[in-house]
């Protein structure tokens, strides 16, 4: 039993397709945070999976690294960090719904008059790539990246660290019950700051005197 | 059977209605509305890809390379407000975050 390429394209279309809506579904109803975060995962795999097909292998490789790996695991540590009343977040879940569905519906309309209008049926072959971007996906993409869109590469790196400092500056504090070196007081300490002379007597008598007392 | 540029369109619809759907369902609970907005930028990072192989323009691709670097930044900042505001309130309710109301 052998199929031909663009069957086995269709094939694996639709699986990652109706996976891909199935877990996003389950995203947005699940009862427990946590389910939500590994149904998104599962969702980006999928996502993963399509944009393979697409032939753009670094852009899915780095969409599980930066999302599953990253992202996903920082939502993880986040939902298990609070301490959070599913119960209470829940409550007002079947209020929300006529809304939620009008939206969706007025979403649903708009995208659909827009795709079937422009999209559907066109049935448009496939336009190549350009002969040196065919090759290599990677190195395509590195060129655009290190050539023409230099100076936007840099920003996004600017931006990056921006969220690191505003991370970590947001969620730094000082807590009272933690021991922490003073450094400047280390070094600039002095004898006196350190240990008392006390002047005492140094006859026997006074010594008994204390022992005495003690006993 | 070929699998159209329109399919992929599809499907990125599918997954933006899905998305803005929950968040009317969760506006309660933070935390999902962040992953829904995830998904909803997974579903415009879908068609950049779709147009990028169907008109043979690697551009829609490095474009995609920076919603995702965004899109990263933007859950950093959003979680870490979260648990800032976690600190401060002890909730994640969207309804009893209300102290700018005059």
């Amino acid at each position: 039993m052998t199929f031909d390429p663009s069957t086995l394209f269709a094939m694996f279309f639709y699986g990652f397709a109706g996976l891909l809506v199935f877990s996003a579904l389950r995203v947005i109803t699940a009862c427990n945070p946590v389910h939500a975060a590994l149904f998104l995962v599962l969702a980006f795999f999928c996502a993963s999976g399509l944009w393979m097909l697409l032939k753009a292998e670094f852009l899915s490789l780095a969409l599980i690294l930066v999302y599953v790996g990253a992202v996903m695991v920082l939502f993880l540590f986040v939902v298990m960090m609070l301490d959070l009343d599913v119960e209470h977040l829940r409550r007002d879940f079947k209020k929300f719904l006529p809304v939620a569905f009008l939206m969706g519906a007025v979403i649903v309309l708009e995208l659909s008059i827009v795709i079937i209008r422009s999209f559907i049926g066109t049935n448009a072959p496939v336009q190549p790539m350009p002969e040196e971007m065919m090759a290599n996906n990677t190195q395509a993409l590195g060129m655009l990246i290190f050539v023409d869109y230099v100076y936007a590469f840099e920003v996004a790196g600017v931006i990056l660290l921006v969220a690191i400092i505003a991370a970590v500056a947001l969620t730094l504090r000082n807590r009272k019950d933690s021991k922490s070196q003073n450094i400047h007081e280390q070094v600039n300490v002095v004898a006196a700051d350190r240990m008392r002379i006390v002047k005492m007597g140094s006859d026997m008598a006074a010594k008994q005197d204390i022992r005495g007392e003690k006993k | 059977m070929n699998i159209t540029l329109a399919h992929y369109l599809v499907l990125g619809a599918i997954l933006f209605a899905t998305s803005v759907i929950g968040i009317f369902l969760n506006r309660k609970n933070v935390i999902v509305l962040l992953m829904a907005i995830e998904l909803m930028l997974l579903s415009v990072n879908m068609n950049f890809v779709a147009f990028s192989h169907y008109l043979g323009d690697m551009a829609g691709q490095v474009f995609v390379f920076f919603i995702l670097t965004v899109a990263a930044a933007e859950a950093a900042i959003g979680l870490a407000i979260l648990v800032v505001l976690f600190r401060k309130v002890d909730t994640i309710n969207a309804d009893d975050l209300d102290h700018l109301k005059g």
